[in-house]
């Protein structure tokens, strides 16, 4: 590039027919890009920069269906985040979040490892289990709520009729306070086994074997290899499947809705089901948007580790 | 599990997508038709379909109807509201007319002559906003109790009046594999819809809900969950799954509404019967909530049009055109002649008769703030049947936000 900018006059002094034509083309290959750009930026700002500005805004707002007709939605400053902090159920549901949360990428990302593992092994029709496995992903969401709620039901259901026959009693999965999380946060684990397996078995595959072939001379097999093999090589790609998972869970409001809706007693609203409630069933656009930027902000905490997680792992 | 962003977020790319598509097909029909936007499903369209040429033939119009799902109205709604596509005739869930009506999106009915004579004071009350009414509902529906004739028979028992016969009716029908009976306490408006009669038949009303009246009328319903007469698993039904309860036999009696006739009727080798829901004393008023799906009248901007769609209405919420859409859903008309003559008819349908006359909606005391208490009401009830809270304590900590 530096050899098309202006640097001291030339000895011999090109025609300026020469010079319009290079500044000519100079433009085109400006244009040029341009044009592969704009598609991607009003992407961009059309998909992402326009709701996620939009929501901020409706924060403030008294954003109500009164505003949809007139178009006022009066400027309340933090009033909105006021309410949503203060008021009984904001514990409750960060609670509940960060509990689902955890709760989610330890069993979502223990089963995976732990599958990603047994499949590293080659084994007949082992590709074929593996595929097979990735069927909950592949499951429309409210498909396998009802299902799972079919299978979760304490009067007949098809896990209570099978603790019944060792001898356990009914547990009210779905309907008691105290279990309703433990049972949502085992159907996310379900769904999010897939995700956490499949990558953390490419990991895997990137081990190169030499490495054990060596580790083995040295007396490291079996738990020894992957303390000191396995899991300091997979480590970059552990620290993304964790980050990753923290904020597709933070924000799961399919599963909730599907199973529970947020009860029995508030026993599994998160703030992605409360602010859900909030905007679409009690019409309070403005305090929805709220809880949802508090969610945002959540996310775009982790986003950041992500980021740098992910820089350092290219850079290694 | 990656397919939202946030929920809101979501939301509003949704609301994005809409409008694109709403500016892009949403090429306005010509003078001379009316778009109705409604929420019928497939079964009972065609019976809509045959009042709508009606009234449009008799309004010298042509009709075009579009059905959308219930959950999603309001948000159709609210898009259209802004983007300037409302409907020329909109169906809305009767506790939405308030809440749409004080948006300024739709017009009084009386300014094309629907005065609602006629009409129980539930079904006005539950169109009128703020003085004026603004949508009329032609056929309406509230919940009573369902019951299985031949479980009550063989327990030697009569259909319950009173709490305390409701009580016995419900601890002698439980057996081995069959409880007494089933309603909704879920945790969304259909569990807040199937507790008001408790609530309002006791005296209490949705404004002050931690007077004694309402602590009773909780303390009864969490009493048949504690004691075991209805399943603990009432806080995550819908009317939907009480339905199929009873149809399997896994409870005798359920609290649900008409519009189940048709699934109960197609269920064999079930005999069912329905009575009002029974009352706290003998000699007590009942007060079910009132269900159904008013007509209103949208401002399009296009008052000729805004005239016909007023005339189209009146047609269509007219006493000779309620029968046939009651019967095609499972409804009670509601102008009250016509009603007599359906329960006539069919002994099921004059029970739910019989409660609409005194059936009451659910925005007439509290208007467009009718979702905020309604939230509370089952937050209240959720508390309360899952054991977390006695009663009272129950609805003191609902009504604390």
């Amino acid at each position: 590039m530096t050899t098309t900018l202006a640097g001291p006059a030339p000895v011999v002094a090109p025609g300026r027919g020469a010079d319009r034509r290079r500044s000519r083309a100079r433009m085109r290959e400006r244009t040029a890009q341009w044009l592969f750009l704009v598609p991607a930026i009003a992407y961009v700002l059309v998909f992402f920069g326009y709701p996620i500005v939009k929501n901020l805004v409706m924060g403030s707002q008294d954003y109500t269906v009164r505003t949809f007709v007139s178009g006022e939605a009066p400027w309340v400053g933090l009033d909105n985040y006021v309410e949503v902090v203060t008021s009984g159920l904001f514990r409750t549901t960060v609670l509940n979040t960060a509990l689902f949360t955890i709760g989610s990428i330890v069993g979502q990302f223990v089963i995976g490892l732990l599958f990603a593992l047994f499949f590293k092994r080659r084994f007949p029709l082992g590709n074929v289990l593996r595929s097979l496995l990735l069927l909950p992903w592949l499951l429309p969401m409210i498909a396998g709520t009802a299902v799972w709620k079919w299978i979760l039901d304490q009067d007949g259901g098809v896990l209570n009729e099978a603790l019944g026959t060792i001898g356990i009693a009914p547990v009210h999965w779905l309907t008691s306070p105290d279990v309703a999380l433990v049972a949502v946060v085992l159907v996310n684990v379900w769904v999010g086994i897939p995700f956490n397996m499949t990558l953390l078995y490419s990991g895997l595959q990137n081990i190169p074997d030499e490495l054990y072939e060596a580790g083995a001379l040295d007396g490291a097999t079996g738990a020894k290899a992957f303390w000191h093999i396995t899991w300091p090589n997979l480590r970059p790609v552990v620290s993304v499947v964790l980050v990753l998972g923290v904020i597709y869970t933070l924000k799961v409001l399919d599963i909730i809705l599907g199973l529970t809706g947020g009860g029995p007693a508030n026993a599994t609203q998160t703030l992605a089901t409360d602010s859900y409630r909030r905007s679409f069933q009690e019409f309070s656009f403005g305090t929805g948007a709220a809880v949802s930027n508090i969610l945002i902000v959540v996310s775009l905490l982790f986003a950041v580790v992500y980021l740098r997680v992910n820089k350092r792992a290219v850079d290694e | 599990m990656r397919r939202t962003h946030t929920a809101v977020g979501a939301a509003s790319a949704a609301v994005v997508v809409l409008g694109l598509s709403a500016c892009s097909g949403g090429a306005r029909a010509d003078d001379g038709t009316l778009i109705v936007t409604d929420t019928l499903s497939d079964t009972s369209a065609p019976v809509y379909q045959e009042v709508y040429d009606a009234c449009a033939a008799e309004v010298g119009m042509k009709v075009q109807a579009n059905h959308v799902a219930g959950s999603g109205l309001i948000a159709t709604v609210l898009q259209q509201a802004s983007s300037d596509t409302l409907p020329d005739v909109l169906m809305l869930d009767n506790p939405d007319v308030q809440q749409i009506a004080s948006s300024g999106a739709l017009s009084p009915l009386t300014d094309y002559g629907i005065p609602g004579d006629g009409f129980p004071q539930g079904v006005v009350d539950a169109g009128t906003y703020d003085g004026d009414l603004y949508g009329i509902a032609p056929v309406v529906n509230t919940v009573g109790l369902f019951y299985d004739v031949d479980a009550l028979a063989e327990a030697g028992i009569e259909p319950p009046t009173t709490w305390d016969e409701l009580r016995a009716a419900a601890e002698a029908l439980t057996t081995d594999g069959r409880y007494g009976l089933a309603f909704s306490a879920a945790n969304t408006f259909e569990g807040t819809w199937q507790f008001l009669p408790y609530l309002w038949s006791n005296g209490a009303d949705e404004d002050d809900l931690t007077s004694p009246q309402a602590v009773e009328a909780l303390s009864f319903v969490n009493g048949l969950v504690q004691d075991g007469y209805a399943s603990s698993s009432v806080v995550n039904w819908t009317q939907n799954d009480v339905n199929d309860q009873f149809i399997a036999g896994k409870a005798a009696m359920m609290v649900n509404g008409p519009w189940n006739m048709p699934a109960l009727e197609a269920a064999e080798g079930l005999d069912y019967a329905a009575v009002p829901l029974p009352v706290p004393e003998a000699g007590d008023t009942l007060e079910a909530p009132l269900g159904g799906e008013a007509f209103t009248v949208p401002r399009t901007g296009n008052p000729e049009k805004m005239a016909k769609a007023g005339d189209f209405v009146a047609c269509v919420t007219r006493g000779e055109h309620q029968l046939a859409m009651a019967t095609g859903r499972g409804a009670v008309p509601s102008d009250t002649e016509v009603a007599a003559e359906a329960a006539a008819e069919n002994p099921v349908v004059a029970t739910f008769v019989d409660t609409v006359q005194t059936a009451r909606s659910r925005t007439a005391l509290l208007g467009p703030d009718w979702p905020g208490a309604a939230t509370q009401i089952y937050t209240a009830q959720q508390l309360a049947l899952t054991g977390s809270e006695p009663p009272a304590e129950a609805l003191e900590r609902a009504t604390e936000h």
